[in-house]
């Protein structure tokens, strides 16, 4: 694996420690003199992806990890408290949370790129299986830290997950009680989930260092499929391939920071800012994206056991990939047939995916059978059948060869498109409820967009609605008074909100004689809620539990269908909590002649089933501003629903904010990139 | 080399470096949020704020301890034999020079509010011991004066008076 010119230090410190350690030797001849075949396209930056979004989650994870606290009562406070409070707190968690999708977006590339070219077969066997197991282990992290911000679909999908095991033959429930150290899911569970979680990603990093130098014992595969011969077909590591790599990387980079700072919860789920509940189970569970595929595979297969046996084959049958396509062309390019069922291949993934998003009833279940097999029929039987009847076409005599015949030259663009289809796709998924209501209408919303600001009088107004009705009923525990005061917040001064705060009751103590006592309240204190437990809270509402409502806004949502979610990836809409919390303040209606409506519920249009218990809260005039706003159902609704959405997410506007500087640095800096790769690839060729 | 092709290398010298500025530039400002979130977050500080401590429960020569952003506060009640000695002795000899009376409030002579953090290492001194009638710390043996300065052992400086103000005779806000 020795590059063209081997590395000679001459200072004599670095020939003190060559002659000791001759680590830098490795690194130059790994990562500069390694020669490189001239002839990748952008598919294989992905790698140089990979390795930095590795690097991003472990370094964004340690520091969520300062701020974590893995205790079923304290995760998902923590989280919010990470969030709202924590200086770039917001930023961090986007960074990981975003992250763990773009990873999974970047190896799906990875591997498909893998699939077309060839990149499995011999001498890469070991290096292609090395690559199975990362893939194997990023699933397990992922799932492992998808369940530590504890909210619903934290909880109930490791309930789901560990239950998995449940299928094995005999021993298999002492195997889910063994995961989760409990007779269910709890705060055990959530103890080792944590650990796991923190050590699995050092784990990948040592398998990605095989994977690595598997990959500088064998050489890059190209897309040519055929070895390099002779130096011309080969340029050095470094400067060649490093600057298209950080080209490609800071491509990536923009399409990650959209994520980051415009659509933070676009690939998230809002059943996920509900704290998890082990007495409710959310309408629909659905895993993240990125195990979608793997899920309609489990969910198509009637038996428990087999399903799941299903399930880990889909994954295990890629690692017998190199002998199940004994072909002897490496690439796609030159091979008709495997190319046509290669792209087959790529919509049986996507479609399985969406399966997996949606209910499993009906024609769901059916498609989900035909493509299951669909799925293995790919790998069992037809590679195996195509490696024997397809005839290749003649291969280039070298990569050179190849270079001077360029034909279908692949360039970013059809990458990020790529990246882009399957974002829209993961979107497409988020959220599933399938429900008969109407969908709440679209309200203008000041905060919408990605210049979108509060409006300042809106949150004061709210806030006014919030004190003098909601919070007879619901809490608001994540916002202190202080808050009020913050950056981007109503705009209090703190003299108005110590004030503001002094007119509440907040429980204190001990004080030295043991006692509880009451004291006013300071800027420092959070809204206490009307109700000192959940017990009490049902009891004095008929049984229902007025939801806490700090993150109501984003945790209720509403599904905007194909194609409409495509375009909200766009337009970066996502005002769903906000459309669905005002329509419901507003949808109490008569109930219509047909309904039966169970006892102490009344109607409202946009509520789940049409019977909510809570009582019509607002009405015209029930409010009277000072600031000559309409004393309107339509304008009360509006302004709470302002108000509970900067409960949300105080630091919205300094996310936009931020999202738009990075914009114009990214792109100035990619544009830098691609002048710098051109002039630098200006002498290759 | 030819004239045309000099500048060619200019042009693709100041590319480089207008690249290589870029992404040091990027790397500056990505490694600032990392930073900025190990100092205390908003709730933290908030939970900073001025706090009241009243006064009447603490008898003369007895004193109390009452925390404040995690800190320890003494607040003592001297006695009249405690002010004497600390104002009794030559500023000059003293290892961290500072008068008694720069070390409490006008008119409020008898109350001594110090950080109760030995300047040393950070133990916590006990009150009520050592030779001066001050605090004497544990751990490396300083001992401070009833004033709080240091007058014997490896601590460098005075018992830090922390920032506070009388609201009323028997009332004192800390911060
Ligand atoms: S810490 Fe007090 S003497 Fe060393």
């Amino acid at each position: 694996m020795s590059g063209p010119s081997e590395y000679q230090p001459t200072h004599p410190a670095l020939k003190w420690l060559e002659r000791r350690l001759p680590i830098i030797g490795l690194v130059h001849s790994s990562f500069v003199a390694y020669p490189t075949p001239r002839n990748l396209n952008y598919w294989w930056t992905f790698g140089a992806i990979l390795s930095m979004m590795l690097g991003v989650q472990i370094l964004t994870g340690i520091i969520l990890a300062m701020h974590y606290t893995p205790n079923a009562d304290l995760a998902f406070k923590s989280v919010e408290s990470l969030v709202r409070d924590v200086n770039y707190g917001w930023l961090l968690r986007n960074m990981h949370a975003a992250g763990a999708s773009m990873f999974f977006i970047a190896v799906y590339i990875h591997m498909f790129r893998g699939l077309y070219y060839g990149s499995y077969k011999e001498p890469r066997e070991v290096l292609w299986i090395l690559g199975v197991i990362i893939y194997l282990l990023m699933m397990a992290t992922g799932f492992l830290g998808y369940v530590l911000p504890w909210g619903q679909m934290s909880f109930w999908g490791a309930t789901v997950i560990t239950n998995l095991f449940s299928a094995v033959p005999y021993v298999g429930d002492s195997i889910v009680t063994l995961l989760w150290g409990g007779y269910s899911v709890g705060n055990p569970t959530l103890n080792r989930f944590f650990s796991l979680h923190y050590l699995l990603p050092f784990v990948i990093a040592g398998v990605v260092v095989l994977h690595i130098w598997a990959l500088h014992v064998a050489g890059q595969n190209n897309p040519a499929g055929v070895e390099p011969k002779t130096e011309k077909d080969t340029v050095p590591f470094t400067p060649y391939a490093t600057i298209k790599d950080a080209f490609g990387v800071s491509c990536f980079l923009l399409f990650f920071a959209w994520f980051i700072f415009y659509m933070p919860n676009y690939l998230g789920d809002a059943d996920n800012y509900i704290p998890a509940n082990p007495g409710v189970t959310p309408a629909h569970i659905v895993p993240e994206w990125y195990y979608l595929p793997f899920y309609a595979i489990l969910r198509s297969i009637p038996n428990k056991l087999a399903g799941v046996i299903a399930m880990f084959s889909a994954i295990i049958v890629l690692a017998f990939l190199p002998w199940l396509d004994s072909a002897k062309t490496r690439s796609s390019k030159y091979r008709p047939l495997a190319k046509q069922f290669f792209w087959i291949f790529v919509v049986i993934c996507i479609l399985l995916g969406y399966l997996g998003a949606q209910p499993p009833e009906g024609i769901y279940v059916i498609a989900g059978r035909i493509l299951t097999v669909c799925y293995f029929g790919y790998f069992l039987v037809l590679l195996p059948l195509l490696s024997r009847i397809e005839k290749p076409r003649p291969l280039p005599n070298s990569i050179a060869d190849d270079v001077l015949s360029k034909s279908g030259k692949a360039v970013a663009s059809v990458a990020i498109m790529f990246a882009v289809a399957g974002a829209l796709f993961a979107g497409s998924v988020q959220n599933a409820r399938a429900e008969e209501s109407p969908v709440p209408p679209s309200e203008k919303w000041s905060f919408a967009g990605p210049f979108g600001k509060y409006d300042r009088g809106s949150l004061q107004r709210g806030l006014k609605i919030y004190k003098e009705v909601c919070s007879s009923c619901h809490g608001l525990s994540y916002i202190a008074f202080r808050n009020l005061a913050d950056a981007d917040g109503p705009g209090y001064s703190v003299a108005q909100v110590a004030a503001l705060a002094s007119e509440y009751k907040i429980k204190d103590g001990p004080n030295d004689a043991g006692d509880m006592f009451d004291r006013p309240g300071r800027a420092a204190d959070y809204f206490p809620s009307p109700f000192p437990n959940d017990q009490a809270a049902r009891a004095a509402n008929g049984g229902g539990l007025p939801p806490d409502l700090s993150l109501i806004t984003k945790a209720r949502s509403y599904e905007r269908g194909f194609p409409q979610f495509i375009f909200d990836f766009f337009t970066q809409f996502q005002e769903q909590g906000p459309n669905y919390v005002s329509a419901i303040l507003q949808g109490f209606d008569k109930k219509p002649a047909d309904v039966t409506l169970p006892e102490g519920t009344y109607y409202n249009k946009y509520f789940p089933g049409h019977a909510i218990k809570m009582p019509k809260p607002l009405s015209d005039g029930q409010v009277t501003f000072d600031d000559g706003a309409p004393a309107t159902l339509a304008q009360y609704s509006h302004d709470v629903t302002t108000f509970l959405m900067w409960a949300a997410e105080p630091h919205m506007e300094a996310r936009k904010r931020l999202g738009l500087q990075v914009f114009v640095f990214l792109i100035i800096f990619a544009g830098l990139m691609f002048w710098t790769k051109k002039k630098v690839w200006a002498d290759a060729h | 080399m030819t004239t045309a092709s000099s500048a060619g290398t200019t042009r693709r010298d100041f590319l480089f470096v207008a690249t290589g500025a870029a992404a040091a530039v990027g790397t500056v400002f990505t490694a600032w949020p990392f930073i900025s979130q190990m100092n205390p977050d908003a709730s933290t500080i908030a939970a900073g704020a001025p706090i009241e401590v009243d006064l009447t429960p603490i008898a003369e020569g007895q004193d109390i301890k009452v925390f404040w952003r995690g800190k320890p506060i003494y607040i003592s009640h001297r006695t009249k034999k405690q002010i004497d000695e600390a104002r009794a002795v030559p500023v000059a000899s003293l290892p961290d020079p500072a008068t008694d009376q720069s070390r409490v409030k006008d008119g409020h002579d008898q109350w001594l509010v110090v950080i109760g953090i030995c300047t040393h290492l950070g133990c916590i001194p006990i009150a009520h011991e050592g030779n001066y009638d001050g605090f004497f710390c544990p751990c490396h043996g300083s001992q401070y004066d009833s004033s709080g300065r240091i007058r014997q052992g490896p601590a460098p400086a005075n018992l830090p008076v922390p920032p506070y103000q009388f609201v009323s005779d028997t009332k004192i806000q800390i911060g």
